[in-house]
């Protein structure tokens, strides 16, 4: 059944970007963006969790996610060390993705050259 | 040249803009983004069941296998042909985050490993990574205050 959702949740983020890409003069860069904040905005109230539970990596994958691993890893921080924890705690849980992105692009980018 | 009033000028701007299928273009991005989501849930079953790892590190690393492969097809140029058919479907996945990194990267590459790579390595990504962490920053700290950590 979690395939079902993970279906329908990374399926309809998707949707609802490319309508409004279709619809309006919007960039990609600028609808990431806003997906990134309403990640973050639906953490602040503890709603990705439940869609986590709910939908699986198909949850994980969308750049929503990307947002709620901010502030989730930024919240647990806090708890820990008070005030300062929101800085110290802001990468701790996506840092793995960033590091690989910048890691694998830099090497690859040694190895391949561009087409065009 | 004659002239023509602003109205007239949109008028042959809209008549000569390629005009999209939105329809065909929802359905298609649709079916492609719930297909990735079940891709990224089979992959963390077989971390999970496989190589017996607790769900939040298969999580990290399903992540991580995207961006790679991400950045692998971007580098052998397939992926632009590939978002050229699906569109959001693999912009807005982790996959896209990786592909605007790797594809600055690879522009720039020419230019030398500092001014080119290094100064714009995030020119595509800075933004998601800003906007990110000013609005968790912003958010988390209102919440740290009104409701508690």
């Amino acid at each position: 059944m979690i395939y079902v959702n993970a279906f329908l949740f990374c399926g309809i983020v998707c949707l609802i970007a490319q309508i409004i890409l279709d619809n309006t003069t919007l960039t990609p860069g600028h609808i990431t963006s806003l997906f990134v904040i309403i990640g973050v905005i639906l953490d602040v109230f503890n709603i990705y969790d439940k869609i986590l539970l709910w939908a699986g990596a198909g949850a994980i994958l969308p750049i929503t996610s990307f947002g709620h691993l901010l502030i989730h890893g930024s919240m647990d921080f806090a708890s820990d060390y008070g005030f300062i924890g929101l800085a110290t705690g802001m990468f701790n849980l996506t840092a793995a993705g960033i590091s690989i992105a910048i890691v694998a692009s830099f090497f690859l980018t040694l190895i391949f050259k561009p087409k065009d | 040249m004659e002239n023509i009033s602003k109205e007239e000028y949109q008028k042959i701007v809209k008549k000569h803009t390629p005009h999209e299928d939105r329809l065909k273009n929802g359905i298609i991005v649709f079916i492609a983004g719930g297909i990735m989501g079940v891709l990224a849930q089979i992959l963390m079953q077989v971390y999970i069941n496989f190589f017996n790892l607790a769900s939040s590190d298969a999580s990290v690393l399903v992540i991580i296998t995207f961006i790679v492969l991400a950045c692998i097809l971007t580098g052998f140029g397939v992926f632009d042909k590939l978002v050229r058919i699906f569109k959001a479907a693999l912009l807005i996945p982790i996959t896209g985050f990786a592909h605007a990194m790797m594809s600055s990267a690879m522009e720039y590459r020419k230019e030398g490993f500092v001014t080119g790579i290094g100064s714009n390595i995030f020119k595509l990504t800075g933004t998601v990574i800003l906007y990110g962490v000013v609005s968790a920053y912003f958010f988390g700290m209102i919440r740290y205050f009104i409701m508690g950590a």
